[in-house]
């Protein structure tokens, strides 16, 4: 057990220096001053509260998408429905944090509740059809984050759309939903406490309770855990319903946090990051937070070094392409694991041999 | 209504139908040749869109729109090549590798459009060229069949052609076989001496060769020009016209058809009042049902065959 996470973390350090190693080379053949770039780009994110509160801001919605998809692939759902999920999550607290008078703590519970609901509510549809007609859940997940995006827009359109504001934008949120920011100098809000706790509420359901074995166990082997007397049935729509509620809510959270008003009209793209961080994370939901916020330090490093040098910020897309690559690559040093297997095999095979020679 | 009628039978909207298929027929084809050798590539949707950027940067800086297809065709076997060698050789899950090429392409190509010409977006700045439209001699002067199947892009009619191809490949050719074989059971065709990575290899780097044209289509014939994302999500639509055409040639060319007229339909719709948003929907919602009806016909087909065995 022990040999295997140590493998596992060398291949996700190999696979994030391997990424940085193609950063440097990009940075270099197409800046005029690559160390300035680099600079801005690396460490100038670390040295300002600012930057640092941006990060910790960036890694929130990361932290619930990224749970979201950990749970749907540990199951071994490929549905990728986070981001419709999140997009329609936000939208859903906007309505309700719109319509509705209630006291502060009060209205924002059940805003996040709203935007939990519909996203689980949306991922549904993939899971049922999996479940009922053995659907593929990938192609109708991706159908559906189209679905979802262009529902959510009519709502806000149709229903919230403040025809005063110049752009295209909802009413004002009641202000007592917004969530309340907790790092002065920084935008940081209460959403960081909610995701953490998600993160060990996800954690103590999938280690502690019986659904979350039924679940784990299906995404290890399904027909092994259809024998076993699990009902593999459920496990597949359950676990894509709570993938969708936990997408919902992170999109709820964001938007009661960092805003004002409804302003997407692009989808943000937060339910892609989602997998980023699930695969970093290897789909466990302790290391969620740490690989959420180490996305978040790659895109807002890019972002400062765009807005100073000129390198444009997208260069952090080929950089995370080919992380989840190698970290994927179950290939990438498994000769050397192999080759350590082996050696300790030998010794304790020698071992063996001298004790009984002895006796 | 009677307008809406008038308008589904229509030259212009059966022009615009066949217009709109083309670049969701080519990423099915590809999608379908993946898929056959048991390796689904749904990187479609990103190397369609690396291709579309490499077709205009190359058609522009060489000013010819041949070199521009070529470019897009050899972009994308390239990156066919790449998933096969991560999913293939180092072992990565292919769908996650796939989805890292489509993240990748989604901001490799806006990061790569500024680095080459300054444009963000959009490439306003590159002179880049169009792939001649066809006009079929005789065809063209029949009223109504003129109208719609004739003055095409050059690729739409390629792209028409290639159903047939791929018909022939895979179905009267020894690679069309062994492809079919792979896909159907690895370790049956790797003991009658197959070798399976090999074929797995040609069929991935095929299905991004499609990728290529139609990415190459997108924006020397769609459109003139590259802009972030204009793939909208055909290459994810041709994983369902794939389904929904049962893997064979002539239900993919049908089910693309079927997506496209939904894509043309909702262009159309929107002069009438129907809320916008929902046209948008359209074409997605179809892929949705499509996939149901594929499920449903699965499921009974399984059923009667469990049905079969127990008689």
């Amino acid at each position: 057990m022990g040999r295997r996470v140590f493998f596992e973390a060398a291949r996700t350090l190999v696979a994030i220096g391997a990424a940085f190693v193609l950063a440097l080379i990009i940075i270099y053949s197409v800046s005029d001053d690559p160390g300035f770039a680099l600079y801005h780009f690396v460490v100038a994110p670390l040295r300002t509260t600012r930057y640092i509160g941006n990060i910790l801001e960036m890694a929130i919605p990361l932290i619930f998408t990224g749970l979201a998809m950990s749970m749907m692939f540990t199951a071994k759902q490929f549905n990728l429905g986070a981001e419709g999920g999140f997009f329609i999550g936000a939208v859903a607290a906007t309505a309700v944090a719109i319509s509705f008078d209630m006291p502060p703590v009060v209205l924002p519970f059940f805003a996040i509740l709203a935007g939990g609901l519909a996203g689980g509510l949306g991922s549904t549809v993939p899971a049922v059809l999996k479940a009922k007609l053995n659907a593929s859940e990938l192609v109708s997940s991706l159908m559906l984050n189209f679905i979802l995006f262009w529902f959510g827009i009519f709502l806000i359109n149709n229903y919230f759309r403040d025809e005063m504001a110049g752009a295209m934008a909802s009413h004002r949120l009641n202000p007592d939903a917004r969530l309340i920011r907790i790092l002065p100098g920084t935008r940081l809000h209460f959403g960081i406490i909610i995701a953490i706790l998600f993160v060990v509420l996800v954690y103590l359901f999938l280690f502690r309770t019986r659904w979350g074995y039924a679940l784990r166990m299906t995404g290890q082997n399904i027909k092994f855990a259809e024998y076993s007397g699990i009902n593999t049935t459920a496990v597949i729509i359950y676990s894509q319903i709570i993938g969708g509620f936990l997408a919902g809510i992170g999109g709820a959270v964001e938007l009661l946090g960092m805003y004002s008003r409804f302003t997407w009209f692009q989808s943000p793209g937060y339910g892609w990051d989602g997998v980023i961080v699930a695969i970093m994370a290897r789909n466990n939901p302790l290391l969620i937070p740490v690989f959420a916020v180490f996305l978040g330090y790659l895109r807002i490093g890019a972002d400062v070094m765009a807005r100073f040098s000129d390198v444009p910020s997208e260069v952090v897309a080929i950089i995370q392409g080919i992380m989840i690559m190698l970290v994927t690559a179950e290939r990438l040093l498994s000769g050397w694991r192999h080759r350590v297997v082996v050696k300790e095999q030998m010794k304790l095979e020698q071992l063996k041999n001298g004790g009984v020679n002895h006796g | 209504m009677g307008s809406l009628f008038n308008l589904i039978f229509s030259t212009t909207f059966g022009y615009s139908v066949l217009r709109v298929t083309t670049p969701i027929l080519f990423a099915t084809i590809g999608a379908m040749i993946s898929i056959k050798a048991g390796v689904v590539n749904i990187s479609m949707e990103g190397t369609m869109l690396t291709a579309a950027l490499t077709a205009v940067v190359i058609s522009g800086y060489t000013g010819s729109a041949l070199a521009g297809l070529i470019g897009a065709i050899l972009i994308g076997m390239l990156l066919g090549l790449m998933l096969a060698y991560f999913a293939l050789n180092l072992k990565t899950n292919i769908i996650l590798a796939a989805i890292a090429i489509n993240l990748m392409a989604s901001g490799g190509t806006i990061f790569a459009l500024f680095v080459i010409s300054g444009d963000r977006g959009i490439s306003s700045s590159i002179n880049s060229q169009m792939l001649p439209r066809i006009i079929i001699p005789v065809l063209d002067s029949i009223p109504v069949l003129g109208g719609i199947f004739s003055n095409h892009n050059i690729l739409t009619y390629v792209s028409l052609i290639s159903v047939f191809f791929v018909y022939v490949l895979l179905y009267k050719t020894p690679l069309g076989l062994r492809i079919r074989a792979v896909g159907e059971n690895p370790n049956a065709a790797e003991s009658v001496g197959i070798n399976v990575r090999k074929v797995q290899y040609i069929a991935l780097i095929m299905s991004g060769a499609f990728a290529g044209f139609g990415g190459a289509y997108m924006s020397m014939g769609y459109v003139s020009r590259f802009s972030t994302d204009m793939t909208a999500g055909r290459g994810f639509i041709a994983l369902a016209a794939e389904a929904l055409g049962m893997g064979r040639p002539l239900g993919i060319l049908l089910a693309s058809l079927l997506f496209g007229a939904a894509d043309a339909l909702s262009n159309s719709l929107q002069r009438f009042r129907i809320p916008s948003e929902f046209v948008q929907m359209l074409p997605y919602i179809v892929t949705i049902l499509g996939l149901i009806i594929y499920a449903v016909r699965q499921t009974n087909a399984s059923k009667r065959h469990k049905a079969e065995d127990r008689v």
